[in-house]
């Protein structure tokens, strides 16, 4: 007789269990440590890092294991758990110009005080797959500069900025707003996108910024500085009346210098786009400036003609964690609505074969 | 380093108080789409994640739940959610329509009256039903709130121009109180007069649009249409081929690879009632296979 | 009626610095059709934009005279006001008719649109009626069920004047209604509007480059130049005597081409 597929609380559990399984691999080989993951991919952590919207490379660690390498599975799981933690106050915006300098780079100066500093990059390297990796070979130390190189590196923008050459920064005392806690409502303002952008999906936001330099949206963008290196966390203790640092996180800062706008009292100025991502990510710290600054099209009286200046194009889709959902999501059954379709598809067929029937018979 | 702990229910309590005031604003202006906080939930978005932030929102001790995805209670969906309730929250749930006082859902309205003093929670995907007219949420929401339906009776007149009938068969669009157009989720059509002035209190949460809506008890519900081309509801030409059951949606199984087919209660839970009830369908279409047993009766 | 039905005064629109239009009075009556001619640039479609509600304006009035007898400045109606009055009271014909139409979706409810917008809920009333303003579009009946990407220009543009006119609106912009036209195109759509807006009693304002489409169509007309109106008057008067410089170099130059 038909029996409706019943058992599905067992078939979740096999199926977990089964997961689990192929999660651990050969159990002869030994298990990756957290340590091995946060030391040895830590890039990969650091994406976990920044898109599930969470400073925590261990937790990030457990969820790259856990999600078997599947990036957007661990900052799902990452998101997943950030959502449940209070919220006890605000930090004091970080002070990317006291960052301790990793990496520093600028697209428009040849020489900038404090230097320009190459740091752990891919750059240069020649793509070629290295026989070591296949082994265990040993590496050099690197070499360190002397603590008194490190200088003091003022942020390009502001020596532009010092010459009136570029709009000015905005210093708001305003708390900004939280799309994680409030619904987002269009239009948004900078600090709403910029956020969006901060934990937007790597790749979308790479093809958007592609785009725009491709001639969907163009922004005439230089680097004006790109620096990764930790910054400290503060946050106002009020019942102490100073600020208390909280310890210092890794961030990749991007400074674009684009497309100059010329207001007659001011005078003509560049803008900016920016970008600023947890870890280290070069990449998506260059996207994401492009893609902001793309979206300030209104600021400027540019026509918004691109996908990238779409604000609510961009803003709804640049989160990969809603869309793996909803794409996968229709994997999900759906035969009740199936069925409704099917039985109008019949009926129009049949309306159809009717209708040609008595064609038929009268001619 | 600190390993995570999850709270009662998921949700923290000012989440719950936070979600608690959009559903009574969503109660005030029925229809009316009500911009929520959504969190992020622990299952993926368009999986329920609306659903299952309304459920944990109203859940109470003492409740007893139902969820149901495609009608049945045993999809893997529905399992997957009930169970997290019953971890998380540690409530009662049940199978049985009559005796639940929360029903989460996808896809379908039981086919058992609700009653008065339940609650009914619809998964949304899209809650925004202009939202393939017009892709712009700035947009709709003017259309909205100047109760510009124009469009929505443009894509009517199209089905109707080319296929002779109107053509949306689920997510049929709604008027709810003659003011707000409104998404019944992806229910079949067939389900859509199941809404009107029912004594239940019906909510819609939609995780991933961010939106809560909801329809008070004995809310005034009606099907778009056109005078000449009236709403109407879908008909199976066959009763249920296990219960026997007639104007009840039903799911068509696919029983062979010749053309085989049979036609069953989407709703497992009437169907069973029915059975345990003593009725019982015609079985099998197809002769020569076994045929249904029957029940008690 | 003995007052006007739009009525302009000292309407100003700015870019930041650069003026779209600026010292701009005038009235528009009902049953008139008022042509704003000028080359491009000359702020003559930035006037239309702001006193059709399709784009703010600096300062100045502009005042509409409802069916109800009020003479508010538009500022004044709520959006939901201006809304209803643009999909019932007025139209505004594109000089692109994808602008004005929906290009995927069929002739019918093109037209039928706006009669759904106001509450009909009688598809074959809305058939008939749409039918009936094909016809008097003179496109046959048997397209109405076809999608505007089908149709030829002229066809389409023939389509999005009926489809504003489906409301019997009192006042209609039109933006160089047969600027995208080919010529031989032109002369008939330009025809069946000149029937059109005397059967029907309608008050146009129209902005065209064309003297000779301001010439047929309208009654009056406005010379603008640098954002400015530089000369007005009976459009017969003004081809024929033109007083401003600007409009004697417009009107010879036409002769001349």
């Amino acid at each position: 007789m038909y029996v409706a597929v019943k058992g599905g609380e067992a078939a979740i559990a096999n199926a977990h269990r089964l997961l689990a399984d192929r999660r651990r691999g050969d159990r002869d080989v030994p298990a990756l440590t957290l340590e091995q993951i946060t030391g040895q991919l830590a890039l990969a952590v650091d994406r976990v890092m920044a898109e599930g919207s969470l400073y925590d490379p261990d937790l990030a660690a457990m969820a790259v294991r856990q999600s078997r390498g599947d990036m957007i599975e661990a900052i799902f799981l990452l998101r997943a758990y950030r959502t449940t933690l209070a919220r006890f106050g605000n930090s004091r915006p970080i002070d990317t110009a006291k960052m301790r300098i990793e990496r520093r780079v600028s697209a428009t100066y040849k020489d900038i005080p404090g230097g320009q500093l190459l740091g752990p990059t891919f750059d240069y390297t020649h793509r070629l797959i290295d026989p070591a990796m296949a082994g265990d070979a040993p590496v050099d130390e690197p070499l360190r500069r002397a603590r008194e190189d490190e200088r003091r590196a003022p942020r390009v923008t502001d020596i532009l900025n010092d010459e009136g050459l570029i709009e000015r920064d905005v210093l708001s005392d305003e708390e900004p707003g939280d799309l994680t806690r409030d619904p987002t409502a269009f239009p948004a303002d900078r600090d709403v996108r910029l956020q969006a952008l901060a934990r937007g999906d790597e790749g979308f936001l790479l093809s958007l910024g592609y785009s725009t330099q491709r001639g969907y949206g163009r922004t005439h963008p230089f680097v004006g500085e790109i620096r990764i290196g930790l910054v400290d966390v503060e946050i106002d203790v009020p019942e102490l009346g100073f600020a208390v640092s909280l310890g210092s996180v890794r961030v990749t800062e991007c400074q674009m210098v684009s497309q100059f706008t010329g207001g007659s009292e001011e005078g003509a100025k560049f803008t900016r786009g920016y970008g600023l991502v947890f870890g280290q990510s070069e990449r998506k710290a260059m996207a994401m400036s492009l893609v902001d600054r793309a979206l300030r099209a209104d600021e400027f009286d540019e026509q918004r003609l691109a996908p990238a200046q779409d604000e609510e194009f961009v803003l709804a889709h640049c989160d990969n964690v809603q869309a793996t959902g909803f794409v996968e999501h229709l994997k999900l059954p759906h035969y009740v609505d199936f069925q409704a379709e099917l039985d109008l598809l019949r009926t129009l067929n049949t309306a159809k074969a009717t209708n040609d029937e008595m064609r038929e018979a009268a001619e | 380093m600190t390993l995570p702990e999850y709270n009662f229910a998921y949700l923290d309590e000012q989440t719950k108080r936070m979600i608690r005031r959009a559903i009574l604003k969503g109660i005030a202006i029925p229809g009316y789409q009500v911009p929520f906080a959504s969190r992020e939930m622990p299952m993926p978005y368009g999986w329920g994640t609306g659903g299952v932030q309304v459920t944990a929102a109203i859940l109470g001790p003492d409740d007893v739940l139902k969820v149901i995805d495609q009608g049945a209670d045993d999809t893997t969906n529905a399992v997957s959610i009930r169970a997290f309730f019953a971890k998380t929250a540690n409530v009662a749930t049940t199978t049985k329509t009559a005796d639940a006082t929360v029903i989460q859902t996808r896809h379908r309205i039981p086919e058992a009256p609700l009653s008065a003093g339940q609650v009914i929670v619809y998964q949304v995907p899209i809650p925004e039903p202009l939202r393939f007219l017009e892709p712009r949420e700035t947009e709709t929401r003017v259309m909205h709130g100047l109760e510009e339906y124009g469009l929505i009776h443009v894509k009517l007149y199209e089905d109707i121009a080319q296929h002779g009938h109107i053509a949306t068969t689920y997510a049929y669009p709604v008027k709810v109180e003659d003011r707000y157009v409104m998404d019944p989720s992806p229910i079949p059509k067939f389900d859509n007069p199941k809404m009107n002035g029912s004594p239940a209190l019906q909510l819609f949460g939609a995780g991933r649009e961010k939106r809560i809506y909801a329809l008070p008890p004995f809310t005034h519900v009606v099907s778009l249409d056109f005078e000449d081309h009236p709403f109407q509801v879908q008909k199976f030409k066959q009763p249920c081929a296990l219960c026997n059951a007639t104007g009840v949606y039903l799911d068509e199984v696919v029983t062979d690879d010749r053309g085989g087919r049979m036609y069953v209660c989407s709703d497992t839970d009437h169907c069973e009632t029915r059975r345990q009830d003593g009725h019982h369908g015609t079985g099998l279409p197809i002769a020569g296979q076994e045929t249904v047993k029957e029940d008690a009766a | 009626m003995t007052s006007p039905i739009l009525s302009v005064r000292d309407l100003e629109r700015r870019y930041g610095d650069f003026i779209g239009c600026t010292d701009i009075s005038f009235d528009v009556w009902p049953g008139e059709v008022v042509a704003i001619v000028g080359e491009s640039g000359s702020g003559k479609t930035t006037l239309l934009n702001c006193i059709s509600g399709r784009l703010e304006r600096s300062s100045g009035s502009i005042q509409y005279h409802m069916r109800d007898g009020r003479f508010p400045d538009l500022a004044d109606l709520s959006e939901a006001e201006r809304r209803f009055l643009m999909r019932t009271d007025w139209g505004f014909v594109h000089q692109n008719p994808a602008d004005g139409l929906r290009m995927r979706v069929s002739a019918g409810a093109n037209v039928g649109e706006r009669l759904m917008a106001i509450g009909d809920r009688h598809y074959g009333e809305i058939r008939d009626t749409a039918t009936e303003w094909l016809g008097r579009v003179e496109i046959a009946g048997d397209r109405i069920d076809d999608k505007p990407v089908a149709f030829s220009g002229g066809m389409r543009q023939r389509l999005q004047i009926a489809r504003n006119l489906v409301t019997r609106p009192r006042l209609i912009f039109m933006d160089e209604p047969t600027g995208g036209l080919d010529v031989s195109v032109q002369a008939r759509v330009l025809d069946l509007l000149r029937g059109l807006v005397s059967d029907l009693g309608l008050a146009v304002v129209i902005v065209t480059h064309d003297l000779a489409v301001a010439r047929l169509l309208s009654q009056r007309m406005i010379v603008m130049k640098n954002g400015r109106i530089v000369e007005t008057g009976l459009t017969d008067r003004v081809l024929d005597d033109p007083h401003h410089p600007y409009t004697q170099l417009l009107v010879a130059s036409i002769l001349e081409s």
